[in-house]
């Protein structure tokens, strides 16, 4: 009888080859694979060796730490690296720029509030997202420049509602002619030029009167809302809807008398000490600069990239002139443009700051909307038929339907633009607006500081602060990418 | 956008004018139109009005004035009593030359800091990403302000100018280079190059088609022996025509350096700031274009028994190039629009040049106007020219 022998569980699998693991394998296959690639090593070494002995050597070993003047980092025995007293000399110019000391608790402040609403809003497990992004990029702005540049604290909120509130009475009087369009011809002609002798008596009364008393807008939207109001009274029995009208007046109403409240200057009272935009700079400047940027580009780019794809063709070649030409010149030419053509195509001239923003806002749009036009061009076309399958308007398929998924889409291309945006804020320093680095260059002309250490320095110091800013912003953008890549592959 | 055409006649459903889609884009159009219409009629109002108070003639007329100013670096003559239209030419030619220099330069160290990135080896890998990582962190007229304030200025006087080799000096003043020396019978020599130029193509020519009829062209090592042979010959041409073209370099005499083409420290700041920042966003452009070729290429490259670097030349690198002419056009026009940045540290550039006419003549609408023009003209033909080669390498669908 022969037994045979059948092995019943595998055999355990060798161990690899001792040089084909851990770090032998490491060093065999990447570092020293072939003579090329050790000489490669061997100087990469070298190199990576020069440079970081450099910068420890003039960052730590043969830095000073202490001092009052530059007499701290001149004279001794032996060649002196980083001058860190310049920069705890000027820390604060280089961060407030020339903002008064006693006043500087107001820039904490707001940063204090930019962080705890930015955070939230970039970690994408909180929720409230909506309410987050309304509070950051709509009530900020207007707080945050009121509370710094000073002046009467409640009356830009009460402007703010005004325009609001008009906005509003806008809304209503738009569905009020929804609502006559539904009726009977002879209605709607009657409806119509109620209407239109309401507006033509608004512009005009106002005219004759004292145009600079009595604000012609708010009077006219006054007026057209009172007669969408009596239309909807007279004609009992219309649609529900017309309710709207009323609200339209009674919102067009409380506008007029705000903004008539603002103008007369009657809540002054409650203010802070007025900080002129020129006392403004260092690195509280680039943080605003770059955020007004990133704040106004969405929008700003979010309507350029639908013009530009819109089926009007003046709307589309508007914007696609707008768009090309403020692509195809440099950021400095536009700041140029903000800064000496603006005052002369105005009639009062915004304050320099302003007009800088505003160069930086457009031309971050502009770019903004070209990112936005990729995501809107990788939507496939059956989103729209089906948006208009299901009866929506153009602004419904368009919010609900288009954008969100194309913003989705787009959102690590936002984030880097965002990162150019604020590599380019350094340009404001060139039509003299003292930024982090306009600041840095002032500090260098001090008399008391001047010298190759304080330069050195002060480029260190500038350098880690851009450097860790941007590489926090794309690290975060990198994580994004991960994180929507990860969703499309479910 | 998409819409079903609407019912036609008795059976229509009544909508309202306001809900036609044709309606309303009209009344859309119409209102964009007024709102330009006006916003131009009243910046241009604003304008007539402000100039008047300033008293500043609108029109071209100030390019014929006198410009009386000097400019440091230029490449066509230049003397203060000639006009602001001259200046600008010069501001321009120098807006020019700092961005091709730039975008060669940068070409080429982009190209190597891409393949780096893509290298085998871990530490050049890692040295490449994070060159890439630091410079494409920095803002571009950080680096520009670090080049010219703290590195070139730092440089020792050129009594003591750091020499590389006895031939290029780096000192306060900028690099000076070694001058080219050219002599009567230069010309023999250039007749011989341009000569087995040719002959070289015309080899390559026949070569190729030979290999496209009999499969065999020219070996290896017969092209190897035929461009020593060339060389041969063009040193051989050199010597007998006296060594006619010679690069002299400067020398280093008390105060200064004598002889030699100096760079300014501008210009030379500017050239390597730019170049350095420029490289490192090439170089991701590089490297997105050779990750993005599928892996089969390669595979199937190595398959049919192709070695490493003729992979790399005749499989990955013409079709990454697909992906990268694009981005580098973009790149190429950033460089262009970059150099706008000299006016930071007084390279006289379009911007630096239209500045000073502007400060001179108070003439902001038409400087300003004429630097958009010209910004975008040289986009235009960039992006024309980059198209066309563009169109030369696509894919051609068969």
């Amino acid at each position: 009888m022969t037994t045979s022998f059948i092995q019943s569980n595998p055999h355990p699998s060798m161990p690899a080859p001792p040089m084909d693991i851990g770090p032998g394998r490491w060093l065999r296959r990447e570092v020293f694979s072939s003579p090329q690639q050790a000489i490669a090593t061997l100087v990469g070494t070298y190199v990576v060796y020069m440079l970081l002995s450099t910068i420890i050597d003039f960052a730590i070993v043969r830095a000073v730490w202490i001092g009052t003047d530059k007499s701290a980092c001149t004279g001794l025995s032996y060649e002196v690296g980083a001058c860190w007293p310049f920069i705890w000399a000027k820390l604060g110019q280089l961060t407030y720029g020339f903002y008064p000391a006693d006043e500087r608790w107001r820039v904490n402040l707001v940063l204090v509030f930019a962080v705890v609403l930015l955070i939230p809003l970039l970690v994408p497990r909180v929720p409230y997202k909506l309410h987050n992004a309304v509070a950051f990029f709509g009530v900020l702005p207007v707080f945050a420049f009121s509370f710094l540049y000073g002046g009467p604290i409640i009356t830009p909120w009460l402007k703010v509602a005004s325009v609001m509130l008009l906005a509003a009475s806008v809304v209503m009087l738009a569905i009020h002619l929804m609502v006559l369009n539904e009726q009977a011809r002879a209605k709607q002609a009657v409806g119509y030029s109620i209407l239109v002798i309401a507006i033509i008596t608004g512009i005009l009364v106002p005219h004759f009167a004292n145009a600079s008393t009595v604000p012609v807008v708010e009077t006219t939207l006054t007026l057209g809302c009172l007669a969408a109001a009596l239309e909807a009274l007279v004609q009992r029995g219309a649609a529900a809807r017309h309710k709207w009208a009323l609200f339209g007046l009674g919102a067009a109403g409380a506008g007029w008398i705000l903004a008539a409240a603002v103008s007369s200057g009657a809540i002054d009272k409650p203010a802070l000490p007025v900080v002129p935009t020129s006392e403004w700079g260092g690195l509280f400047v680039t943080l605003v600069v770059a955020t007004t940027g990133i704040v106004a580009s969405l929008p700003i780019g979010i309507v350029l990239a639908l013009a530009r794809r819109s089926e009007a063709s003046i709307i589309r070649t508007t914007a696609v002139i707008f768009i090309e030409v403020v692509r195809g010149v440099p950021l400095i030419t536009v700041l140029f443009f903000a800064t000496y053509m603006l005052p002369l195509f105005l009639e009062n001239s915004p304050d320099a700051m302003v007009r800088v923003l505003v160069g930086i806002s457009l031309f971050s749009g502009a770019y903004m909307a070209e990112t936005i036009r990729g995501g809107l061009q990788a939507i496939p076309s059956g989103q729209h038929e089906a948006a208009a399958a299901l009866g929506l308007n153009y602004s419904k398929s368009i919010g609900l339907i288009v954008l969100p998924q194309a913003l989705r889409l787009v959102i690590p291309g936002i984030v880097n633009s965002f990162i150019g945006l604020v590599k380019d804020t350094t340009l404001v320093s060139i039509v003299a607006i003292f930024d982090l680095l306009g600041g840095l260059r002032a500090a260098f002309a001090d008399p008391n500081w001047a010298g190759p250490s304080a330069l050195y320095t002060g480029f260190a110091f500038a350098g880690i602060i851009y450097f860790s800013f941007c590489y926090l912003i794309s690290s975060y953008s990198a994580h994004l990418e991960q994180r929507l890549r990860v969703d499309h592959g479910r | 956008m998409h819409r079903v055409a609407p019912r036609e006649g008795r059976n229509a459903p009544r909508t309202a004018l306001i809900n036609d889609p044709k309606v309303r884009r009209f009344l859309l159009q119409a209102l964009l139109t007024a709102l330009l219409a006006f916003a131009a009629y009243s910046a241009v109002q604003n304008a007539a009005t402000n100039l008047a108070n300033q008293r500043i003639a609108s029109g071209f007329g100030f390019l014929d004035q006198v410009a009386g100013f000097g400019i440091s670096q230029t490449l066509i003559p230049w003397a203060e009593t000639m006009t602001y239209g001259r200046a600008y030419v010069v501001g321009l030619l120098n807006t020019l030359f700092v961005s091709a220099v730039s975008i060669i330069l940068a070409t080429i160290l982009g190209f190597a800091v891409g393949i780096g990135r893509l290298a085998p080896n871990f530490v050049i890998s890692q040295l490449a990403r994070w060159y890439v990582e630091v410079v494409r962190n920095l803002p571009l007229l950080f680096q520009i302000l670090f080049w010219y304030l703290a590195v070139l200025s730092a440089m020792p006087s050129p009594r003591s100018a750091l020499s590389i080799l006895g031939t290029v000096f780096v000192s306060q003043r900028g690099v000076t280079l070694p001058q080219p020396v050219i002599q009567p019978g230069a010309a023999v020599v250039g007749i011989a190059a341009l000569a087995l130029i040719a002959a070289g193509a015309f080899a390559v020519r026949w070569s190729k088609a030979r290999r496209d009829q009999t499969g065999t062209g020219l070996s290896k090592k017969a092209s190897i022996a035929l461009s020593i042979g060339a060389l041969l010959i063009l040193g051989a041409c050199y010597v007998f025509a006296g060594e006619p073209v010679q690069l002299e370099p400067a020398k280093q005499g008390r105060f200064n350096l004598a002889g030699g083409v100096t760079m300014m420290p501008e210009f030379a700041a500017f050239v390597i700031a730019l170049t350095v920042y420029s490289a490192a966003n090439i170089g991701e452009i590089v490297r997105a274009g050779i990750q993005g070729v599928g892996k089969g290429q390669t595979e199937a490259g190595r398959s049919l028994g192709l070695k490493p670097g003729t992979i790399l030349r005749l499989i990955t690198i013409p079709q990454a190039m697909r992906i990268i002419v694009p981005m580098l056009t973009s790149m190429y026009l950033n460089i262009v629009k970059n150099s706008s940045l000299g006016v930071s540290i007084g390279y006289p550039d379009l911007v630096s040049v239209g500045g000073t006419i502007l400060n001179n003549t108070g003439q902001g609408i038409e400087v300003i106007g004429m630097w958009m023009v010209t910004y975008l003209t040289i986009s235009i033909i960039t992006s024309l020219f980059m198209n066309w080669y563009n169109a030369r390498i696509a894919l051609v669908a068969r």
